[in-house]
């Protein structure tokens, strides 16, 4: 039932043309990024390699990808998510599902799901990056399966966030801008000062719980956030279908 | 049997104003439901609560004797919808999207081939499998629509104004298709065409302000009344002394309701008309009873007794 949902929703998302110019559009922007990073690493290795530095490609190049790619994607996932239920809602198609023997529950995990599978693609792209410098030198393998790990973490989280944001609303406009807006908070919320009382600020950032994952660092606490923020955003998103069919 | 549809006064508010209130029917297998009413009188409202769209403020729905609060999947599976606009992804092929409704409708992926391939067969649909939908024209569009609700075999159909945008060769195809389901479950169909309502119901149910003021058997055809019309003025004195006729109630200076007594038909009447010199523009059976219960009920302000309407149309 969850697959049969996923599976009409990625059809419609291949069949328009908004999935593949949003993953064009991601792949030709973080592939430039990459390129840069190479450039200035290129500058950099003799001023290394005479002062013995630790510093290696992924510390120079991998980790500063996917440190502004997580901001690019930011930029690009509201405009996927936005139309998942909104656009159900003012079409009218969401009684079919609604007047169908599957549960609500079972809608919006088909949905997300499906985007899971969009994102999951993209993240099979953007590594494709940095594995490509294999064919010249080495990587610290592990490290760069923790930064996918944060990165796919943080692809299910604003995919979870902008699934719920669209729940909200008739209008995939008013879901994007919401997302964007949630989405910003949450990546900017940790700039407010650095003294004791800013720690809960810190700890609902999505940065603070994101860069670890850069340095190959895995803390249970960060995967907890992340899991946390994506249960809940799903759990809201199904409660707030369910009160709609009882708020009208 | 259990009802198909079992209705316990039920009541759906949006905030102050009350959409439907305190409404209770049922619907019985084989049995062709209609349900009219002005606009905004809540019939859509409550197709969309039998059908799980909307929750009810209060009252009770059951779908072939399960409620549909307490076990919703189960409920929903003996059911098929037809809202106001069809459901459609305008992106996707027919056979696709039916695809899809047969699997959410449960059907499994072997077995929904061949339920795609009925429900095209059944609704006109076959040489549209491969053609976008957004692309298709109102009618077939309607048809799909259509067939989504069938894919699945439901023994509950509810089609919220099925004929509606289609031509009329369309109209007799979609109504010649609901008698056919009727055959072998229940229907319950809404609708603003009164004709139609003549031609495919068993009963009818009549909505306004979201009440239900009137609940009886669609009028058959009235054997024993017929209308006339003549061509000229005064002439209604001949009818009385007419040989059958037991009543005559004139409608307008020309036209008039004859009830007819014994075994007299409509040709004896002519007949006799023309033979006592009567100018006859117009004879026919008196059909209008559902259109004068639904003015009177709609926009009439008597309180109605039902019961005595019911009686006349019996």
């Amino acid at each position: 039932m969850i697959r049969a949902v996923a599976g009409r929703e990625l059809r419609a998302l291949f069949l328009s043309p908004l999935a593949w110019s949003l993953l064009g559009v991601a792949m030709i922007i973080l592939a430039w990024l990459f390129l840069v990073q190479i450039e200035s690493f290129m500058q950099l290795q003799p001023k290394l390699i005479a002062g013995a530095s630790e510093l290696g490609v992924t510390d120079l190049v991998v980790a500063p990808l996917f440190d502004s790619g997580a901001m690019v994607l930011l930029l690009l996932t509201p405009l996927l998510t936005m139309r998942l239920l909104s656009e159900e809602q003012r079409s009218g198609t969401i009684r079919l599902l609604f007047s169908a023997p599957i549960s609500t529950a079972q809608i919006v995990l088909g949905k997300y799901l499906a985007m899971l599978g969009v994102f999951g693609l993209l993240l099979l792209l953007i590594a494709l990056l940095p594995l490509s410098l294999l064919l010249g030198g080495t990587l610290d393998l592990g490290r760069l399966a923790a930064t996918l790990l944060g990165m796919g973490l943080l692809l299910a989280c604003y995919s979870a966030i902008g699934l719920f944001l669209s729940s909200l609303t008739e209008q995939p406009a008013v879901a994007a801008i919401s997302s964007y807006g949630l989405l910003l908070f949450l990546w900017i919320v940790n700039l407010s000062g650095s003294d004791d009382r800013s720690g809960l600020f810190e700890w609902l950032s999505l940065t603070s719980h994101y860069r670890p994952f850069l340095d190959g660092v895995v803390r249970s606490g960060d995967l907890a956030y992340f899991l946390l923020l994506i249960i809940a955003s799903l759990l809201m998103a199904i409660h707030h279908l369910e009160s709609r069919r009882r708020g009208g | 049997m259990a009802a198909l549809i079992h209705i316990e006064n039920l009541s759906r508010r949006y905030g102050d104003h009350c959409a439907v209130e305190d409404l209770s029917f049922e619907l019985q297998p084989g049995e062709v439901l209609g349900f009219l009413g002005p606009n905004g009188a809540g019939k859509s409202t409550t197709m969309q609560i039998i059908s799980g769209v909307l929750a009810p403020s209060s009252g009770r729905v059951r779908l072939d004797g399960i409620d549909l609060r307490q076990d919703p999947i189960q409920a929903k599976s003996a059911l098929g919808y037809l809202p106001e606009t069809p459901p459609l992804y305008p992106e996707m092929r027919v056979d696709e999207y039916l695809r899809f409704c047969a699997r959410i409708h449960r059907i499994s992926a072997a077995d929904s081939e061949r339920a795609v391939a009925r429900a095209k067969t059944r609704c006109g649909l076959s040489p549209m499998g491969s053609r976008v939908i957004g692309n298709l024209s109102k009618g077939y569009q309607q048809r799909v629509g259509i067939a989504q609700a069938i894919i699945h075999n439901p023994r509950i159909i509810i089609l919220d104004e099925p004929t509606s945008g289609l031509d009329p060769n369309q109209v007799r195809e979609i109504r010649s298709l609901i008698r056919d389901l009727a055959e072998a479950c229940g229907v319950l169909l809404s609708t603003h065409i009164l004709p139609e309502v003549q031609s495919l119901c068993d009963r009818v149910l009549i909505l306004h302000q979201g009440r239900l003021v009137y609940s009886g058997p669609v009028s058959q055809r009235q054997q024993n009344r017929l209308l006339v019309t003549l061509g000229t003025d005064g002439d209604g004195a001949l009818l009385a002394d007419l040989p059958g006729v037991s009543a005559v109630e004139p409608l307008d200076p020309r036209q008039f309701r004859l009830t007819l007594a014994g075994s007299h038909g409509p040709a004896d009447i002519a007949e006799a008309i023309v033979r006592q010199g009567g100018r006859l523009c117009e004879l026919r059976d008196d059909q209008d009873d559902l259109e004068r219960i639904f003015s009177q009920v709609t926009l009439g302000q008597i309180a109605f007794d039902q019961a005595t309407l019911a009686e006349r149309v019996q």
